[in-house]
């Protein structure tokens, strides 16, 4: 526990030292702020329409899936490229330590990032009367951060496949895109019935989101679902970890 | 305390190391020598638990590297041949990470002993990326030690280095020699001479030889090795020469120098010289010389078993003993 915290604390500072994060946060904060006025705008000037938190969650969800890569790439890719990763691996320190500490750095990281977007929230409490649906906005935010989690720990493991940094940026994007965009046109192509298309859909990464936590609906199944997809990464990237000693 | 039994490790189809087996003990500074790929850096990895061997096995403090990996880890200091270390951190705080990752208490004041120890106080808080390749060799020193292990593992700890940071970091060596065990590798033989209490040679992942360096010249080169020099041209010499019993591979070197090698056991020296002197010759000079140990080690890491063409022309200080080595 106490390895997986100092491993998390040190990648944490690290991303405030460097540049790409202030940008990632930055862009974030940016695209949000504009997709936010021009909600409001559309919202003065047509009567019946009454912003709530979809008009920030949907972007942001999509911005993540967009802004991960750029957090996740250099965890363990970039140990590999620098060698580093032998002090980690002759330091006392287990496998499955390193992984979760890398993907906890990551993961509270993206939280903070997230933890600032509380002010859309707050502004539109204060513009609509007499103020927003809670319900929402608390499911929205437990989906977002179970998205943060799932999309880290994806991260995470493919980070550990690469010494370059780069190619695992461009590898997590690609994995990312297809299970945020291109999956959800594949199954509504596939039609209902099937056990392997209930599979694809049941990957379906922006259905968990759209379907239920994004309408304030808490359904376990999705929870599990996140949670799972995280798990499963950690696990298949400490088995990468500990294939790559082998080489 | 190190033990090593049939190490042996493959990668894919080619096998890096075969069946190495030795031993260190408290207070021994161990030299691990051969050519590039021999196998040195692939057994350090192993011992410091980075990657396990295909067959065989090794103890480090009791422990096995395999089954109780976490606490050879424990028990040891590694600085792996590339000295990697992370560019955005300063000294300070990559030295605090590394304490850290080893539960150490106190660790700033580890931290900070560290960094007296290896010079490193005005550097403190400079990031690593603005060292130099001597001052990056030392931080990584100082995380090798910063646990105070039982055993410390440096693979090529002086490569890169200038002569005056060969020299410190030597020196460094043979101090942390005193309270720790340490396997150090290297392809400069007068390193392992000069700081190493025993040399283990290793070519192609195979052990050919293992002893104190002084004993390893002497028991490897067996026969000595003598020079003559006469006044005047020296033809037709080696012919006189052939003709006593106890002398053989007579050469002449690049100085016009007649070289011979005794057989082991035999003085055949007053009966040379007699011979000389009785053919005409001006005797001017008859002295040992002294095989060098990088002799030895190609002689030793060359396929197959040949002699050396031109011993160096070293003086041997006393006539019996083991001569040393000079550079
Ligand atoms: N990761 C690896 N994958 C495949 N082969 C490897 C790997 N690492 C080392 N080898 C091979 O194993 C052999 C031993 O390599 P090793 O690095 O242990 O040699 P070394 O004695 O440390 O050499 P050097 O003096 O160049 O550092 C070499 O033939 C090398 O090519
Ligand atoms: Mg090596």
């Amino acid at each position: 526990m106490r390895n997986i915290w100092i491993i998390a604390s040190r990648e944490y500072k690290l991303y405030f030292s460097s540049p790409v994060a202030y940008m990632i946060a930055f862009v974030l904060l940016l695209v949000l702020g504009i997709f936010f006025f021009l909600n409001l705008q559309v919202a003065a000037f047509q009567p019946g329409f009454v912003p709530g938190v979809e008009v920030f969650l949907a972007p942001l969800a999509t911005m993540l899936v967009m802004i991960t890569p750029a957090v996740t790439t250099r965890l363990l890719a970039e140990e590999k490229r620098l060698g580093t990763i032998e002090l980690l691996l002759t330091a006392p320190v287990r496998d499955w330590e390193l992984v979760i500490g890398k993907w906890l750095g990551g993961f509270l990281f993206l939280l903070t990032i997230v933890a600032i977007t509380i002010i859309f929230p707050l502004m539109l409490n204060q513009l609509v009367k007499p103020g927003i649906d809670q319900g929402p906005v608390i499911s929205g935010y437990i989906g977002i951060i179970l998205l943060c989690a799932a999309l880290v720990g994806i991260g995470v493991a493919i980070s550990s496949l690469f010494s370059n940094p780069i190619a695992a940026f461009v590898t997590t994007l690609g994995v990312f895109i297809f299970l945020w965009w291109i999956l959800d046109p594949i199954t509504r192509v596939m039609g209902p019935a099937g056990s392997g298309i209930d599979l694809i859909r049941y990957l379906n990464f922006s259905d968990h989101f759209f379907a239920n936590l994004f309408r304030g609906v808490i359904e376990l199944g999705d929870i599990i679902f996140y949670l799972s997809v995280t798990a499963l990464s950690l696990f298949l990237g400490t088995v990468s970890v500990e294939m790559g000693r082998w080489r | 305390m190190i033990r090593v039994e049939g190490l042996t490790k493959d990668y894919g189809p080619h096998r890096a190391i075969d069946d190495l087996t030795f031993n260190a003990e408290e207070g021994e500074i161990l030299g691990f020598l051969g050519p590039n790929g021999a196998g040195k850096t692939t057994t350090m990895r192993i011992l410091c638990g980075y990657m396990p061997p295909t067959l065989g096995k090794a103890e480090v403090s009791g422990y096995d590297v395999v089954d109780q990996s976490l606490e050879v880890r424990r028990r040891v200091g590694y600085m792996p041949e590339t000295v990697p270390l992370y560019p955005d951190m300063t000294v300070f705080d990559y030295l605090k990470y590394m304490a850290d990752l080893r539960h150490l208490k106190n660790v700033e004041d580890r931290v900070d002993g560290v960094i007296e120890k290896m010079n490193l106080e005005k550097r403190a808080s400079s990031f690593i990326s603005s060292l130099s390749k001597g001052l990056r060799q030392r931080v990584g020193l100082a995380q090798a030690i910063i646990h105070d292990p039982e055993v410390l593992i440096l693979d090529e700890p002086t490569i890169g280095l200038d002569p005056a940071q060969i020299i410190e970091v030597r020196n460094l060596i043979r101090e942390l020699g005193r309270e720790h065990i340490v396997l150090l590798s290297t392809h400069i033989l007068s390193e392992a001479q000069q700081v190493c209490n025993r040399v283990i040679i290793i070519n192609n992942g195979k052990i050919v030889a293992g002893d104190t360096p002084e004993r390893l010249q002497a028991r490897l080169t067996g026969a000595r090795h003598v020079s003559v020099q006469v006044g005047g041209d020296s033809d037709g010499l080696e012919e006189v020469l052939n003709n006593i019993p106890g002398i053989t591979h007579i050469s002449t070197n690049v100085d016009g120098n007649i070289v011979f090698e005794t057989v082991p056991g035999q003085e055949p020296r007053p009966e040379v010289a007699k011979t000389i002197v009785s053919a005409g010759y001006d005797l001017l000079e008859m002295r040992p010389v002294g095989i060098s140990l990088e002799n030895v080690f190609l002689q030793l890491t060359r396929d197959e078993p040949s002699h050396p063409e031109s011993p160096e022309d070293e003086p041997i200080e006393d006539e019996e003993g083991v001569e040393q080595e000079g550079n």
